[in-house]
């Protein structure tokens, strides 16, 4: 388990990281919390001629309050965010969607901007990402842009990226009062899921008034369940309006199918239930 | 020197091997730097059969760092054939078995070339560097297909069938003709089982050096058996014996995976010759995935001949087992020590075994924890489930009707093993108790009736095994090429310290805390006085190493007889000090008086008087030094019942263990929380089995589960939590009655967990599920589809990523 020689750099600045990169070329890659690239790295599944290491840029760390909704440092670890009362209060879903991720020591050294990045659609937080409407802010050459979460992920292991941009900040928009459940089916506790669904729900006076629903590892990257979303809206929060419209998470008739309706009437009855 | 006060067999002490492994205090193979040292990086096959046309070693040979480059042709006038011990029939089909391949490769990951050079990371970068030339041959997989002989592994050897092994008991006058029962059976069961191809994952992985200093070369290994492989080394080589030794430092896990003479062993020391330098090889836990060998893989046709009221008449064992691409050190004996098992704790009037060995394109199989009786246990109580099913009783019932009764023991079986002891019922019915098994069937019954989407299965294993290997006569008898004894010495040292040396070689079973405790109760000296030194063949110059739950049984035997020895030498020598005569003396708490006064000399003074030698009894030596040498009359048998329930989501199907509970009898207990341990263990690996485990080929013979994220090992996050009990039914075989623990618990859970899930799915339609039952393939069975295969459809895994291309 010995990685292909690399330039190990270590900006002090975004604005440095970003320079790097373009410095670097296409071969350079960003090390963030290091959980799925070293594994990668060291199993020569990819050589990168230089690794940027982004971990001592405390300017992408924490959670802030930006009014309606929650900015969240794309370096914060899994473990911040599991322990975050913002996320807590406004992003309840993401919140137990992490709770989920590997293993605590896992969750201590891998970060919520890494996994988006890497992009893998067996990978938790990019269904919660894509469910709560969440805004990626990138920074590169020219500067800051904004992507939003239904065109940041892309295909497999493929973001919106360029190869000299980095991920800075998640806006999340604020998601308050809305219960919230992750159903997760996977073989063994370190193993990814075989498919999972994240749900928030919005109900008032007995009615569902919102949904949101992100589909981990049925497709190439995170699915959004629109279908079932609509189909819950103005519906009573009840078993039978949630079984109605969990079907519409797939139409299929193969194991991964069936996982997808089972596992969002389940994450519904969960998060409308609590 | 005080006597321990309470004894400490049976005492449930902590390791005292744990304070340096947990915190880091030992060095592992792979920790050893010596002057000079060398690093070894072995190139791999990416193809599973094909002719080598080319190797370019040019560019590799330039790269920076790079000592020597060797290919298969470099190393063919030296290296020899890697060994295999057991050629179970004498007509036995044994392909050559290089080390490096040299114009063919035989399964994907076997070794093609070398890299050596002054660092792992310059021999790892120059290995990228080699071309190789390969010209593929069609690939034999599958066994079924691999028997039709269509394609060969080994065309030299004409067909891809190694042998065939039959044990009939017609034959052998230990039973009635089998298919005579089953023309005559009032019922008839017949099945066909997988056991899929497992691959051992020990968590340290292998790791080589070999220092060539001063004219003797010292071998360290990462490896279960250093005293074997001294001697194979030698074999292989032609390096004399007594210039080779073997050191296993402490090593992380085994599970038979480290029972091997391996090719990278036999290469580090081909390289430290040649280059007169130490050399280092540590695997990475791909490469072990890739090359160590793997476990059990076997396509089990079993019938079953009995009368409607549950008797069973006779069972019929056909089986195909997949020996991979060569016979390792003792790969063809692995499915025949299953051959002794299938009749398990059962009363079969007749019974016939034919095992046929089979070549494929795959890593080679050998010794995996439990080695064939895993197999044959899954086998027996599978059918023992379905004929219950046939017959419509309860499965406990049937097992109840046909097993040996407590006695009847000892009691000669039908596969001609004398069982020595054993109570089934005690085992059963304290199992039945913890179980709470009628409370667990209402709840089944009740949920049925619901039409619960959780269904609960109850699964039941009541199982033996023949442990503590092996009667030398016996494997003898069985064509295996080594005898199965096993040694110890005590030295006596004159402040009264001891040291111990076993042949076992431990590799995490806590023998140094265990022998420490037989041998403070022998010779009544502290537990902290004892020092356990093993696995260096210049202080532990024989033995035959650990495996087959053999080392208590076997080594801890050759212990007492040691200690027994220690003390008859000290009593004639206490005598003499107290001038009394021998037959007045006693032993008892370290100490020897002469009977009825108050007169005693400690063990102690004993030992300093044998080794100061002033004044010793006429003829006899200095020194209170012995060795001892145990060779068994007859296999430990230890026995339990395992009862299982799991919850079966049958929307997802995903199973879920809800209750476990494991009776076990080991006969007496040495240690129990040592015990608990190996139980625990075991029951993890077996478990694994039945739902987790796999190793997956694509078809082109790609290992498609070679990292720990694809091929999924249970942690203890995965498992409920098990509820563990014990009847002590001694062994009458040796001194400590022991029978053996380490295997018992992989034997005994596989059945249980696979009859528990079908147990709660019958009803709705299914019949049988393969191994691992991964949530795909219960709800696929569910459906009333075929099995989905051990694909990667639902998996994540990194598995995922290298079908990127190793895009990130």
């Amino acid at each position: 388990m010995i990685p292909a020689e690399f330039k190990y750099l270590v900006p002090s600045t975004v604005d440095e990281a970003v320079r790097m990169l373009a410095e670097e070329g296409e071969d350079a890659k960003v090390l963030a919390g290091g959980q799925s690239l070293v594994p990668v790295l060291r199993m020569r599944l990819a050589a990168p001629t230089a690794l940027i290491d982004i971990g001592g840029l405390t300017e992408l760390t924490g959670v802030r309050d930006e009014g309606d909704s929650l900015l969240i440092g794309a370096m914060t670890t899994h473990y911040e965010v599991q322990r975050d009362h913002l996320v807590q209060d406004h992003a309840l879903l993401l919140k137990l969607v992490t709770d989920t991720v590997a293993d605590p020591q896992v969750r201590h050294r891998g970060t919520f901007g890494g996994s988006l990045c890497h992009a893998d659609p067996a990978g938790d937080l990019l269904a919660p990402a894509l469910a709560l409407d969440a805004v990626m802010i990138i920074a590169g050459p020219g500067g800051r842009r904004e992507v939003p979460a239904a065109d940041f992920f892309v295909d497999y292991f493929t973001t919106a990226l360029a190869p000299d941009e980095i991920l800075v900040d998640v806006r999340v928009p604020k998601h308050t009062g809305w219960s919230a459940h992750y159903e997760k089916l996977n073989r063994v506790a370190q193993a990814w899921s075989i498919v999972a669904v994240a749900a928030a729900v919005q109900v008032r006076d007995g009615t569902i008034t919102a949904a949101r629903i992100g589909l981990t590892n049925v497709g190439s990257g995170p699915v959004r369940a629109a279908d079932v979303e609509s189909a819950l809206v103005g519906q009573p929060a009840t078993a039978e309006s949630i079984s109605s419209a969990a079907v519409r998470a797939s139409s299929g008739d193969g194991y991964k199918d069936n996982l997808a309706r089972v596992l969002t009437g389940r994450a519904l009855t969960a998060a409308v239930t609590g | 020197m005080t006597a321990t006060a309470e004894p400490e067999i049976g005492k449930a002490r902590l390791r005292k091997e744990d304070t340096r492994l947990i915190t880091g205090q030992t060095r592992w193979t792979d920790n050893l730097q010596l002057t000079g040292m060398l690093h070894m990086a072995v190139l791999r096959s990416p193809v599973a059969h094909a002719r080598i046309t080319n190797v370019d070693v040019s560019r590799a040979t330039a790269m920076p760092g790079v000592a020597l480059v060797l290919t298969g042709e470099d190393l063919a006038a030296e290296q020899g054939s890697l060994p295999c011990a057991w050629p179970i029939t004498e007509d036995m089909k044994a392909p050559a078995a290089p080390a490096l391949a040299v114009d063919r490769v035989n399964f994907a990951g076997e070794a093609v070339a070398l890299v050596i050079a002054d660092s792992a990371y310059h021999a790892a970068d120059a290995l990228s560097e080699i071309d190789v030339d390969y010209d593929e041959l069609p690939v034999v997989l599958d066994l079924e297909e691999a028997v039709r002989d269509n394609d060969l592994v080994h065309e030299d050897l004409g067909t891809n069938k190694s042998a065939t092994w039959v044990y009939d008991s017609a034959e052998a006058g230990s039973g009635t003709d089998v298919e005579d029962e089953i023309a005559s059976a009032e019922v008839v069961v017949e099945r066909t089982f997988r056991q899929q191809r497992l691959i051992p994952a020990f968590m340290e992985p292998r790791s080589v050096v070999v220092d060539p200093a001063a004219g003797m070369f010292t071998v360290w290994s990462a490896t279960q058996i250093p005293h074997i492989l001294r001697w194979m080394l030698s074999a292989v080589t032609g390096i004399a014996e007594h210039k080779i030794r073997v050191i296993a430092p402490d090593v992380g896990g085994g599970f038979g995976g480290k029972l091997q003479v391996t090719p990278e062993e036999l290469l580090c020391l081909l390289v430290a010759r040649r280059m007169g330098r130490p050399v280092k090889w540590t695997e990475t836990r791909t490469e072990s995935m890739l090359s160590a060998h793997h476990g059990r893989d076997q396509l089990q046709k079993i019938t079953l001949a009995a009368r409607r009221d549950g008797t069973v008449t006779g069972l019929k064992v056909e089986l195909l087992a997949d020996m991979g691409a060569y016979l390792r050190l003792v790969t063809p004996g692995v499915p025949i020590l299953g051959a002794f098992m299938f009749n398990a704790i059962y009363k079969f009037a007749a019974y016939r075994f034919v095992c046929t060995n089979v070549f494929t394109n795959k890593v080679p199989t050998d010794a995996y924890r439990g080695a064939g009786r895993p197999e044959a246990t899954f086998a027996i109580e599978r059918m023992m489930d379905e004929l219950a099913v046939e017959l419509g009783m309860d499965p406990m019932k049937v097992r109840e009707l046909n097993w040996i009764k407590h006695e009847e023991f000892p009691f000669t079986t039908v596969a001609g093993l004398t069982y020595d002891s054993g109570n089934y019922e005690a085992a059963t019915a304290r199992a039945m108790e913890l179980f709470d098994y009628d409370g667990l069937r209402e709840e089944q019954a009740r949920r049925r009736a619901d039409g619960s989407p959780f269904q609960i299965g109850i699964g039941i294993s009541t199982f033996t095994e023949m442990c503590g290997l092996a009667p030398s006569r016996v494997l003898g008898a069985l064509r295996y090429g080594a005898g199965g004894w096993e040694t110890a010495s005590i030295r006596m040292l004159p402040t009264g310290k001891v040291e111990v040396i076993t042949g076992t070689s431990p590799h995490g079973q806590g023998h140094e805390t265990v022998w420490s405790q037989i041998v403070a109760d022998k010779l009544g000296v502290p537990f902290e006085d004892v020092e356990v030194l093993h696995g260096d063949t210049a202080t532990s110059h024989k033995g035959m190493d650990s495996y087959g739950s053999r080392s208590l049984a076997v080594g801890g035997t050759a212990l007492v007889h040691a200690a027994d020895k220690v003390l008859a030498k000290a009593k004639t020598l206490a005598a003499h000090m107290m001038e009394c005569d021998e037959t007045d003396v006693e032993f008892a708490s370290g100490a020897f008086s002469v009977r009825g006064t108050s007169t005693s000399r400690s063990l102690g003074d004993v030992v300093l008087a044998a080794h100061v030698a002033h004044d010793l009894p006429e003829g006899m030596e200095p020194g209170l030094d012995a060795d001892a040498t145990f060779d068994p009359d007859n296999f430990s048998y230890p026995h339990g019942t395992h009862l299982c329930a799991t919850e079966v989501d049958t929307e997802t199907g995903l199973v879920k263990i809800i209750r476990y509970v494991a009776v076990d009898d080991v006969g007496t207990v040495m240690n129990p929380l040592i015990v608990d341990g190996q139980v625990h263990g075991g029951l993890a690996q077996g478990i694994a089995q039945a739902l987790y485990e796999e190793a997956t080929h694509d078809e082109m013979g790609t290992l498609t589960s070679a990292t720990l994220a694809d091929y999924l090992v249970p942690s203890a996050a995965d498992l409920p939590s098990f509820i563990t009990d014990r009847t002590t039914t001694p062994a009458t075989s040796n001194p400590l009655g022991a029978k053996g623990v380490g295997e018992a618990g992989t034997i005994a859970s596989t059945p249980a967990v696979v009859n528990s899930v079908l147990d709660a799915v019958r009803h709705l339609g299914v019949r049988d599920i393969e191994m691992p039952m991964s949530p795909e393939r219960v709800w696929t069975a569910l459906q009333g589809r075929g099995d989905p295969g051990s694909g990667d459809v639902a998996a994540g895994g990194l598995g995922s990523i290298d079908a990127q291309g190793g895009q990130e």
